[in-house]
């Protein structure tokens, strides 16, 4: 898994996630995440078009952080996710309750 | 059949992974399917990673075979406290954000992808069992 800044727009910080998130990387996005929430930010437009594949580990990231951002009056808001990683949000119903949005600019302008 | 043992750590997770999704790959299920495979596997071999040895330390092994019924059958063993993780209940997916329990959704994801999964517990092993269903060959030719 690699996660990088691509940059700051509309005051969300844009990441892009790609490879694997599965139990042996997932803690390594939640650290990743939790040390820019430290900083400052508080709000997360996540680019997951280069996301092959995610398990149980990397919805339980994503929840622990969406938890921690409401708490602070924060978001975080998926994008473009390929179809397969879709699929697991979609069975576990995670779907109705971290925003996606279909395009990365479409998840800006809802930042 | 074909069988892979490892030490139950987290650091072998991926080879049993691929080991299994090699198999599932030879056999001829899409790429989406494989896909599935490898996230029941995951979810089954953490599920065992975290629970099976909480005081020692113990093996998993992993067994893959096509079944004559047209069964890709993994069966995934370990010698750890009798456990049967299917008995686990599952997640409320309709909670929102605030109650929505953070865990708990592996075996939920297992149940939902596998055709078929089942538990014994076998002359001090754990034994679960994931049936997939071999994909049909393509339908060739024009009516």
């Amino acid at each position: 898994m690699e996660i990088i800044k691509s940059g700051k727009e509309n005051n969300a910080l844009v990441v892009k996630v790609s490879g694997r998130m599965d139990a042996v990387t997932a803690p390594e996005f939640e650290k990743t995440v939790n040390s820019w929430i430290d900083e400052g930010e508080k709000c997360f437009v996540v680019d997951l078009s280069s996301l092959e594949y995610i398990s149980s580990a990397g919805l339980r990231s994503i929840l622990v952080i969406a938890k921690k951002l409401k708490a602070i009056n924060g978001k975080i808001l998926l994008a473009a996710m390929e179809e397969s990683v879709n699929e697991v949000f979609e069975i576990s119903g995670f779907n109705s309750i971290i925003p996606i949005h279909d395009t990365v600019n479409a998840a800006i302008l809802k930042a | 059949m074909s069988s892979m043992k490892l030490p139950a750590k987290m650091e072998n997770m991926e080879l049993l992974i691929q080991f299994i999704s090699d198999k599932a790959g030879k056999l001829g299920f899409s790429g989406k399917r494989v896909k599935e495979i490898e996230l029941a596997a995951e979810e089954a071999l953490v599920n065992i990673i975290h629970y099976a040895y909480p005081d020692l330390q113990g093996d998993i092994v992993v067994s893959c075979m096509q079944h004559p019924s047209n069964q890709f059958v993994i069966d995934i063993e370990d010698t750890g406290i009798a456990f049967n993780m299917l008995s686990l209940k599952d997640p409320d997916i309709s909670a929102s954000i605030s109650d929505r329990e953070i865990g708990g959704l592996g075996v939920f994801l297992i149940r939902k992808l596998m055709d078929d999964v089942h538990y014994h517990r076998d002359n001090e092993k754990n034994v679960l069992r994931l049936i997939v269903h071999m994909p049909q060959p393509e339908k060739t030719g024009k009516t």
